[in-house]
């Protein structure tokens, strides 16, 4: 039988809150450490412990990071799931299982190959705490997969005994628990299979890590002191991170006090409240949240865009109101992002598509809200946020110093005659500020939303509201040229796709599975909103362009439409917005289909 | 409304500061409040306590809510920064600007409706996080921009503009920050500049959360039943004289009274407000025994005002959050990042 290395699906499928979080970590982990790359991906509840959840692991020696469709392994431990859980197995996949209880017949499947371990029983005699026994049953599952997959076996005990440090009196019981499920594969479970993993080097210096994790060690790195926040999965872990590394990386050396101050707000109106009080007072701020906090804070971004007052928000985007679905991935606040707020507002949104970029995106937006005087809103998503991906590792040029935009110090203060908060100097749209406290006779202001001039003084003089708004047009311009720009691969062949964020995962393996089928075409990876004028030219250069997102109503295709006043004919909308991460498969299919149903000439003809 | 500065010559006989500064070096911009609006009077006190204290006039944050009393911050301080910000949210920009620089006064200023009404969860959470400021509330009982809805601090029964009565029970500020853990707790009146000026003082040099809840009348919604001044009563009988949107120039409401005694001051919508000054025997330093007694007092019909509670030992934010001494807002790269050394120590921890 010929042996299949390094490409598949596995799944487990768990009950929340059963332990099985650290034990499907490792397995991850491990592979990684073997140098294969993995895209793993979290299926949960919005249920703290009972609920059924689903780990999915790709493992891809082509490197593609995607969801793919179908499962291979399944690891079914959840009995509540455990007829859909079998149904999920594609044909000639495999299904673990713990048969100390004989499975239905009507479950019994005669295209997938059953492997029964009789985990609660074998374990029955080596563990009397039943809690320790059904935590076991996660490690002796694992040691398992690892006979059957062929895992390197040092990689997963050198792992136990790093989890483990300090609390070595766990180490010798989870080595033991894993050497049992691995022998129990080889005497009876004709372990390996013809699935298999082997050493790669396929990873390369990559790290695996969660982009909320990247983006809070961005902003700690691009200076950010000020954290409000308030929990919201799936964005918790931007505020828990930075409080994690902060704490080790930003602190006085003699004093011991700290460089950084992290607020857990009363809710998220004053997390973005906090973030332009520091940020008007000249501390670097952030928040992170989710869709809902957006809708909270939408009055307050307002402020800060009418205001220009420098804030930096991270929208770990999910699935609509209220809890259940609202825990699986989406790219739906792309609209409530770029418009939030009342009374002409728009501001500028970075879309992160790997911890790379989170990381980078986490000092930048810093920059660019400073420079721009304006709310900066990162759309990450929870697929990228709290999965663990493959990423390049982070870097940091020493000689970088932080662009803190245009304020006037003490003494440029002295040698100035007048000082306009909202003059237009420069002409990019951008005045000059002065932060509270600087000088004792110039430069003071009374910072309001509307209804102010040049020099800040009240007004309500139509020609000066309308002088501002034309002022702000012209910053929205200069944002265009400073956000980052938009990742193209132009050889103008005719048909083109729009995609960003975690869209852009799957997107190298549907590539690859239309250009089998004589379907090649250009791509541009949106980066940023305002949209770049290579944007334009994307679009222009291109008869037709498909728009691939995850979210019901083609959000980004509507934005740019409605920024660029593109023909809504030439963009062609593929949307996924089912909850899971958007598959190569669909992307593939989506395309095809409408290549075939348009009778869109192809390269080659399809050879069958 | 035009924006007139004020000329800056100084009167020979105002007094100078420590800092060789008058009164005047301590003002804003002209009010566009109505005559005899209890909020200006709040204003020249501050402005008065902070010459007299002589902090330099730029090193003050200034942050409101939306109100006419939230308006109030650009006719004090012109030295300073101010942030008119959303209605009902001056703490947390506040508590923003503060963590921001620990260095600088901070002077929030806020109305009834905005701190009891839509603001309420962030009065009571920047109370909680002892963010040290000096906290005004300059308490109407109404909606004044808005032109005069009941407000959440308004006594039940006393009427509103259109002459229905309040069904609600008032939510009284001052008794709440003591709840809260304010380490300051004071109540006076706009009109009571005696008063006044020396609460905004000590709540200037406390450190930690000083709240102050200062009635201070609105002289527009004067509309008890049967006011001649009352919009109903204008409206009915004198359309061909005024337009309905008339206000009439006001006498500020004062009171002068010694501590230990009450006063009976007439509030424009015609009821008596009794206020009633601590004197010295009361002991402003048991938070329980001081909620106690402004609870009593309360269901005696009187309204205490004087120093309600203070706490001079207590902690501010910075202090729990244990914030280096220097503003983070002067912290610069080095202080700031870690470097790429570090960096590639955090990847190593993430392979
Ligand atoms: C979100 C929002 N809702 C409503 C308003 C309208 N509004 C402006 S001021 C105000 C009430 C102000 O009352 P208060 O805080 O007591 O101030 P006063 O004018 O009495 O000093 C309201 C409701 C607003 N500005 N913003
Ligand atoms: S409406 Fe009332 S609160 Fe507003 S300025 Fe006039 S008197 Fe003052
Ligand atoms: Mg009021």
């Amino acid at each position: 039988m010929s042996v299949i290395h390094n490409d598949f699906v596995i799944r487990f499928a768990n009950v929340n809150g059963s332990g099985s979080a650290s034990a499907n970590g490792m397995f991850a982990k491990a592979l990684f450490r073997m140098g294969i790359p993995v895209a793993t991906r979290n299926i949960f509840p919005s249920n703290i412990q009972g609920l059924p959840t689903w780990f999915e692991v790709r493992v891809s020696e082509q490197g593609y990071l995607g969801r793919r469709e179908g499962v291979d392994i399944m690891v079914a431990m959840n009995a509540e799931t455990f007829v859909e859980d079998v149904g999920s197995v594609s044909p000639g996949g495999y299904l673990l299982y713990d048969n100390s209880k004989p499975i239905a017949k009507t479950l019994k499947r005669d295209d997938i190959t059953e492997i029964g371990i009789p985990l609660s029983t074998m374990l029955l005699p080596e563990f009397t705490d039943p809690k320790q026994r059904s935590l076991f049953k996660n490690i002796t599952y694992l040691g398992a997969l690892s006979g059957l997959l062929n895992i390197d076996f040092e990689v997963i005990t050198g792992m136990v005994a790093t989890q483990y440090k300090g609390k070595d009196a766990l180490i010798q019981p989870n080595i033991h628990a894993l050497e049992l499920g691995r022998q129990y594969a080889y005497e009876y479970l004709n372990a390996p299979l013809p699935i298999q993993v082997r050493q790669s080097d396929q990873v390369g210096d990559r790290i695996m890590i969660d982009g909320n994790a990247a983006a809070a060690l961005g902003a700690l790195y691009g200076g950010a002191t000020v954290c409000a926040w308030y929990p919201i999965t799936p964005s918790t872990s931007v505020a828990e991170a930075f409080e994690l590394h902060a704490n080790r990386l930003r602190v006085e050396h003699d004093s011991g006090q700290k460089k950084f101050a992290i607020v857990q707000a009363e809710d998220e109106l004053a997390a973005i409240g906090i973030v332009i009080g520091a940020a008007w007072n000249g501390a670097r701020s952030f928040t992170a949240t989710s869709g809902p906090g957006v809708s909270l804070m939408s009055e307050f971004l307002g402020l800060a865009y009418f205001a220009e007052i420098p804030a930096v928000l991270w929208d770990i985007q999910r699935a609509g109101p209220s809890t259940g679905m609202p825990t699986r991935t989406q790219q739906s606040d792309v609209l409530a992002a770029a418009y939030a707020s009342h009374g002409d507002t728009k501001h500028p949104v970075l879309f992160p598509a790997t911890p790379k970029e989170c990381f980078d995106f986490g000092a930048e937006s810093l920059d660019l809200a400073d420079r721009l005087q304006t709310p900066i809103i990162v759309l990450s998503d929870l697929e990228l946020g709290m999965n663990d991906n493959l990423s390049e590792p982070f870097e940091w040029d020493d000689s970088r110093t932080y662009d803190r935009g245009k304020v006037y110090t003490a003494e440029d203060l002295d040698e100035l005659e007048v000082f306009g908060r909202y003059l237009d100097i420069d002409g990019d749209g951008i005045g000059y500020r002065t932060l509270p406290g600087t000088h004792p006779d110039k430069g003071a202001f009374f910072t309001r939303g509307t209804s102010r001039d040049e020099f800040a003084a009240y007004t309500e003089s139509p020609e000066a509201y309308e002088r501002n708004m034309q002022r702000l047009l012209t910053k929205w311009e200069t944002a265009a040229k400073l956000v980052p720009s938009a990742e193209i691969n132009n050889q103008k062949r005719g048909v083109g796709v729009i995609y960003y964020g975690t869209t852009s995962l799957p997107m190298p393996e549907a590539l690859e599975q239309l250009s089998a089928e004589g379907i090649t075409i250009d791509t541009c990876r949106i980066r940023a909103f305002p949209f770049g004028d290579e944007v334009a030219e994307f679009v222009d250069s291109h008869e037709l362009v498909f728009v691939v997102e995850q979210n019901r109503d083609a959000q980004m295709r509507k934005l740019l439409i409605n920024e660029n006043e593109f023909s809504p004919q030439k963009l062609v909308a593929v949307t996924y917005y089912a909850g899971l991460s958007i598959s190569a498969d669909f992307i593939y299919g989506e395309i095809l289909k409408y290549y075939q149903e348009n009778k869109l000439s192809r390269l080659t003809e399809v050879q069958k | 409304m035009t924006f007139v500065a004020k000329p800056r010559t100084h009167h020979p006989l105002l007094p100078v500061n420590e800092l060789g500064l008058t009164r005047r070096d301590y003002e804003g911009s002209v009010s566009t409040l109505c005559a005899g609006c209890g909020h200006d009077s709040v204003s020249a006190a501050i402005v008065q306590a902070c010459a007299e204290l002589s902090i330099p006039p730029h090193r003050f944050a200034k942050v409101s809510g939306i109100g006419c009393s939230s308006k109030t911050p650009s006719y004090f301080l012109n030295k300073s920064h101010g942030l008119n910000s959303v209605h009902g949210r001056m703490p947390s920009v506040m508590t923003g600007a503060n963590l921001a620089n620990r260095d600088l006064y901070c002077v929030g200023v806020s109305g009834d409706g905005d701190s009891a009404s839509i603001g309420m969860g962030q009065f009571a959470h920047i109370v909680r996080r002892r963010i040290n400021m000096l906290y005004v509330v300059d308490n109407n009982g109404t909606y004044g921009l808005t032109k005069g809805q009941f407000s959440a601090t308004n006594d039940k029964g006393s009427t509103s503009k259109k002459g229905a009565p309040n069904l609600y029970e008032p939510i009284d500020l001052a008794s709440m920050a003591l709840q809260l853990g304010a380490s300051f707790v004071a109540r006076s009146f706009s009109g009571d500049k005696q008063q006044l000026v020396p609460l905004i003082k000590a709540a200037l040099v406390h450190k930690g959360m000083a709240f102050i809840d200062v009635i201070s009348p609105c002289v527009a919604f004067n509309n008890h039943n049967g006011s001649t001044k009352s919009y109903e009563h204008i409206r009915q009988h004198g359309q061909n004289v005024v337009n309905a949107d008339y206000i009439a120039d006001h006498e500020e409401i004062t009171a002068d009274y010694e501590p230990g005694t009450f006063e009976d001051v007439s509030m424009p919508d015609g009821s008596t407000l009794r206020l009633f000054k601590i004197d010295e025997n009361y002991d402003p330093h048991d938070r329980v025994s001081a909620l106690n007694y402004v609870q009593r007092r309360g269901q005696e019909g009187e309204v205490v005002t004087g120093l309600l509670y203070v706490d001079p030992d207590a902690s501010d934010c910075h202090e729990i959050l244990d914030t280096v001494q220097r503003p983070l807002n002067e912290l610069q790269e080095t202080d700031l990042c870690p470097g790429n050394d570090a960096l590639q120590a955090v990847n190593e921890s993430f392979r």
